[in-house]
Order: structure tokens, then C-alpha cells, then sequence
């Protein structure tokens, strides 16, 4: 379908699908086999400019939005939705200083990530806050200049691989939801360092671990907006990131559409393509509505994310669970589609549906999101 | 560093097919690419002017549909480009496309180092590069699989060979052929799609470059191509069968049958 793609954002698009085709794919298996991290294929994304398409021009970026990101999301997820989300950890990492850092803080930062001469992350979860991100329990204390951090983080994207995090801690536990606030740590700080890497069911190419803070000493200046503003800088993050996830759901679900349609034109059975069985065209006609339907949902809330800059958390809530949910049920129908060959590593659709789960579950799970739009919609209801 | 690179669009070598009756390339409903010897030439360009600062020229005669190759070039970091481009080119042999090219990069205002592929996958004469080096009066290496260093007006490259490889020093201005091991080409940025899109293309006809007509396209050919065709199959092929040492024995009875 045609969605009316600017010029500019057809060349985004050309560029990330150049790289899925000639680098992600041809890697994809043996990154997931070996649990290798995709530092190349990320060198290669930072060479072509995509690394900072949402980071502003004045800070080296390419100044793109939230719907350039879709855009190249979809792309680099139609291959590996674990080297993808290696590549978005960093957007989401870096984020938070681009909402609400000084200026300073993004001079200082940005123009790095943007180049991809560093690597970002987000912390955020931790052993007792999942769900709910009033668990926290790392705190920071400030003892003169510095800040002090205490604590454990839990399934951190690009733990480890990054050199700049940026952690929500607890600065005032008495204030409650105003009493988080979030910093940046730098990978050669003192008091910092990482737990083992956790082995995962699918992103396998994508690296997982601790961050564990004893006693972590870090200029004050380190500190993301004021004091208190932790919470609200992390749901302002989830309304860019989360259409992002949805894209890697898209992608994800037209690579499985795309094996599973080529398969079932080649693939014979009783004397003929079992695409001619309506019992398959009824899967792969299902398959393709559900994608499609995600897809105008997705685009039409990146463009709201851009053109709106706040109000958008409903709609960001509903375009990831939308399409996150439609990847699950996508890959599963195309290793079906497949069948016994789906099943085996030397097809690519049983690695989809493993990489499926995790886009259900993370930046918040699908119950999370029908939660927030739950939570909208009684707030809309009640002001009529 | 004025480095130049010339680069030949050519049909995709998937795709190749004789028009029967002139025996000639068909190139209509193929699909064009640049000669993938020349993205390495740009490539290792490239390379040398991001580490050596400098200008980096793509240069293709040919038709006027070639615009689009000399624009995948600029997306890939090349800064300049000139198309060389009239009906009296049509038909030239190596002999007279390395005088139009040599005359176009003269009317440039020259080069201190020319990049090419090694050969082009459609003609597969690789004689253009030395050809043109001749042209211009230039030193030059071929089947180039490194540069070594560069140092004010010294270059060091090596060549590659049958059974290893030479390092050879050479004084710039030269040319230099080079072998697919030298890089990876790059894939096209998006700021270098941009500029692709917008860069001016610098046109240049026969007049433009002050050539002899005598000496261009067909007229200034000594190649006249009389036939075209595809080699018969010939001989016979049989698969040898057993372990190793039987296989190695049929080999041997076989080849004392022949000699």
C-alpha cells in the first residue's frame, strides 16, 4: 500500500533496506546461534547515517522523528529483530537526555551517539520493578558534588556494550512517584559494573545484563532535567520508543509473511504448490490483514508522535500492543505454514517466532499498554 | 589529493543475453549496475581521501542513462561527477575510449592518482586502465589488492600476483587497477543519497573536451568486431566415483589414454 512516503523518507528506507538485505540476513542465524553481539552491522548502520536519524542536526544527528525511526525499525526488524533491537537500545538510551538534558549534557553526549562512536542504553527495570516501576529499589544520594548510586538493574539491553546508560534511581523515597530521578553513567565509573549474561529464548544477537552500582560516584552535572522529574521523563521516552517497538513487529511480521508466501508457492503436496489449498491461502490472507492493518496503525501514530508532542500515550500504547501482538501470531502461523521445515533452525521462521515473544513483554507488556489506554480512556470519558 | 574514478555501467551479469541478430549486448528490459570492479575502485578512492583529504571525481563515458551509476557513486562518498557523453563515442573500441577519457580528464584539470577496476564484466578486456594511463602519460600498477601507504608524492600498493604479491613504490601522478580483495565496498549513506539527488552533473561532448573526431566511436577503433557468439559446448564430462585413491587411479589411466 502506498503511505505517501516523502522523498527523504523513501532513501531512509532504501538505505536500512540495503543493509537488512546485504548484512542482517546474510548474519542473522549464526549472531543468534553464537549470542554474538552485531557490533559490525551496527558500525554499518552508524557509516550510512541512521544511528543518529533521530538525534537533532545540532548535535550530529541526521534530525529525523519518531516516524524516520519507524521507517528504518521496520526495515532492520524484517531481518533480525535481535540486531534491531541492539541498534534501537541505543535510541531509547539516549532519549531521556534528548526530553529533558541540559544542554550541556547533550553536547556532551549526543554528537557520540549519533555517530556511533558510543553506544547507549536505558535502565529502568530491576529485580522487584517490572510492571511496576514504583519498586525501585537503587537509589541516589548526593554527597557533595556528587551523586552516589546504589543498587541493582535488571535486563539491561546493551549492558555491557554501552558506554553511556542512563539510569533512573530514587533521590527522595518520601515523594513517591516524584521521587525518581534520572543520570547518566558512564561505563568507566567508579563503583560500576555488570552481572553475567543472561541466555534468552530469542534476540540472542542482542546482549542482556546487570548493571550493578556499589557505592557509584558521579558528577552532579550527570543528572537528566531537575530533580523529581525521573517518571515523567521515562513515560515521555515510552511515547517515542514504543512506536518503534511496534515497527520491529511489523518488520518482523512481513518477514515471516515473506517466507511463508515464497514456501507455500514452492512447496508441493498432493501434486500441487500448497499456496493452491485454501486451508494455507485462509492462513496467509489472515496473516497479511492483520500486518497491514498494524502497519496504517503504526505510520499514523509515528506521524501523531511527530506532530503532537504530548497527548500521545494512548495511541503509542495501542500501535505496540497492535503490532506486537500480530507478530506473535504472524510468525506462529508461518512456522505452521512451514511446518516440519518451520521448525528446524535451517529455515528462519522458528527464530522469528522466538524473537516474537520478547516484543509482547518488553517496553512495557501488552497488559501494560491496554492498562495506559485504559487509563486514557477513562480520563477522555470523564471530561465530557 | 584530485583523485579520479572511472567507472562503467554495465547489464547485470545475472541477467545476460545476445540479441540474436546483431550479436550484440541485448541491453533492453536488463537491468543496469556499476561494473563491480569500479565500486571497489570508489571504495579504496574514498578511503584514501577521507585519510588523505582531497577530491574524489567519478568520470564514466557512455550513454546518458549512466547518470544514474555516476549518481550510486556519489551516494557512496564520491564528490564530483562528469559524464562524457555523444553519438560520436558510440561504437569505440579501448583505443578510442581511453583517448575520450584521457582528453575529459585533461579538460578537468588532470589528476594526481586515477582509480580504476581491474576489467569491466561485460567487455572483460581490462585494457582501458593501462590504456589510459598510456593517455595520460601516467606510471601504472595493475590487479592493485592494497595501497600501502602514501607519503607526499610516493605511493605504495601491492600488486597481487599468481603465486603471492609485489609491493611496489610508484611517484603520483599514476593509476592504478584494483583486484576485489583490496575492500568492502560501503553501502550508501543517507546523507550521500541526498547529495547524490541533488549534485550537478557535469556534461561534457566531444566538442566540450576538444577531441579528434578521427579518432573516436567506431571511426577511431581498430577493434572491429566481426562476430559474436556463444562458445559450442564441446568434449565430454564424466564424474569420477570411489574413494580418493580409485578416483586419483581413473584420473591417471585416463590422462595416459590421452597423452
Amino acid at each position: 500500500m502506498d503511505y505517501f512516503l516523502s522523498e527523504e523518507q523513501e532513501m531512509i528506507v532504501d538505505v536500512a533496506r540495503q543493509i537488512t538485505d546485504e548484512m542482517i540476513i546474510p548474519q542473522r542465524a549464526e549472531l543468534d546461534e553464537k549470542e554474538e553481539f552485531p557490533d559490525a552491522i551496527l558500525q554499518t548502520i552508524a557509516q550510512a547515517d541512521l544511528f543518529g536519524l533521530y538525534i537533532p542536526e545540532e548535535y550530529g544527528g541526521f534530525g529525523g522523528g519518531c516516524f524516520d525511526m519507524v521507517l528504518a525499525l521496520e526495515q532492520f526488524g524484517r531481518g533480525c529483530v535481535g540486531i534491531a533491537t541492539a541498534f534501537a537500545a541505543n535510541a531509547l538510551g539516549a532519549y531521556p537526555m534528548l526530553i529533558a538534558g541540559s544542554d550541556e549534557l547533550k553536547q556532551k553526549y549526543l554528537p557520540e551517539i549519533a555517530s556511533g562512536k558510543k553506544y547507549a542504553a536505558f535502565a529502568l527495570t530491576e529485580a522487584n520493578a517490572g510492571s511496576d516501576a514504583s519498586g525501585i529499589q537503587t537509589t541516589a544520594e548526593l554527597d557533595g558534588d556528587h551523586w552516589v548510586l546504589n543498587g541493582t538493574k535488571q535486563w539491561i539491553t546493551n549492558a555491557g556494550e554501552a558506554n553511556i546508560y542512563t539510569v533512573i534511581a530514587i533521590t527522595d523515597r518520601a515523594k513517591g512517584p516524584r521521587g525518581a530521578t534520572m543520570f547518566v553513567v558512564e561505563d568507566t565509573d567508579e563503583g560500576f559494573s555488570y552481572g553475567a549474561k543472561e541466555k534468552k529464548l530469542g534476540i540472542r544477537a542482542s546482549s542482556t545484563r546487570e548493571l550493578i552500582f556499589k557505592d557509584c560516584r558521579i558528577p552532579k552535572d550527570r543528572m537528566i532535567g531537575r530533580q523529581g522529574t525521573g517518571f515523567i521523563t521515562i513515560m515521555r521516552t515510552l511515547d517515542q520508543s514504543r512506536p518503534g517497538i511496534a515497527a520491529l513487529g511489523l518488520g518482523l511480521g512481513q518477514g515471516a509473511l515473506d517466507e511463508a508466501v515464497t514456501y507455500a508457492k514452492q512447496r508441493v503436496q498432493f501434486d500441487k504448490p500448497i499456496i493452491s489449498f485454501q486451508a494455507v491461502q485462509h492462513i496467509l490472507a489472515d496473516m497479511a490483514i492483520q500486518l497491514e492493518a498494524s502497519r496504517a496503525l503504526v505510520y499514523a501514530t509515528a506521524r501523531n508522535v511527530d506532530t503532537h508532542k504530548t497527548g500521545v500515550s494512548k495511541i503509542a500504547s495501542m500501535c505496540k500492543v497492535m503490532a506486537t501482538d500480530m507478530a506473535m501470531k504472524v510468525t506462529t502461523d508461518a512456522v505452521q505454514v512451514l511446518a516440519g521445515y518451520g521448525y528446524m533452525r535451517e529455515y528462519p521462521v522458528e527464530k522469528m517466532m522466538r524473537d516474537a515473544k520478547i516484543l509482547q513483554i518488553y517496553e512495557g507488556t501488552n497488559q501494560i499498554q491496554r492498562n495506559v489506554i485504559g487509563q486514557e480512556l477513562n480520563k477522555e470519558y470523564g471530561k465530557k | 589529493m584530485k583523485i579520479f574514478v572511472c567507472v562503467k555501467q554495465v547489464p547485470d551479469a545475472k541477467d545476460v543475453r545476445l540479441d540474436p541478430k546483431t550479436n550484440t549486448l541485448a541491453r533492453e528490459g536488463v537491468q543496469s549496475i556499476m561494473n563491480p570492479y569500479d565500486r571497489h575502485a570508489l571504495e579504496e578512492a574514498v578511503r584514501l581521501k577521507e585519510q588523505h583529504g582531497g577530491t574524489v571525481t567519478v568520470i564514466s563515458m557512455g550513454p546518458p542513462q549512466a547518470e544514474a551509476t555516476l549518481r550510486e557513486a556519489i551516494s557512496c562518498g564520491a564528490d564530483e561527477m562528469a559524464l562524457v557523453s555523444d553519438r560520436a563515442f558510440a561504437g569505440a573500441d579501448t583505443w578510442a575510449t581511453t583517448y575520450t577519457l584521457s582528453m575529459a580528464i585533461k579538460k578537468l584539470g588532470g589528476a594526481d592518482l586515477i582509480i580504476c577496476g581491474k576489467q569491466a564484466i561485460d567487455g572483460d578486456t581490462a585494457q582501458v586502465g593501462p590504456g589510459l594511463a598510456e593517455r595520460m602519460g601516467m606510471p601504472y600498477l595493475t590487479c592493485v589488492r592494497k595501497v600501502v601507504s602514501v607519503a607526499g608524492q610516493v605511493i605504495r600498493l601491492e600488486r597481487m600476483m599468481d603465486d603471492g604479491y609485489d609491493l611496489v613504490e610508484a611517484e603520483l601522478p599514476m593509476l592504478f587497477t584494483v583486484v576485489k580483495e583490496i575492500n568492502e565496498p560501503r553501502i550508501p549513506s543517507l546523507k550521500g543519497k541526498m547529495k547524490a539527488k541533488k549534485q550537478e552533473l557535469v556534461m561534457l561532448s566531444a566538442a566540450d573536451i576538444g577531441a579528434d573526431p578521427d579518432l573516436l566511436g567506431l571511426k577511431g577503433s581498430p577493434t572491429q568486431v566481426v562476430n559474436v557468439f556463444p562458445p559450442e559446448m564441446r568434449g565430454e564430462r564424466c564424474l569420477l566415483e570411489g574413494t580418493a585413491d580409485e578416483q586419483v587411479a581413473q584420473l591417471a589411466t585416463k590422462l595416459e589414454a590421452i597423452l
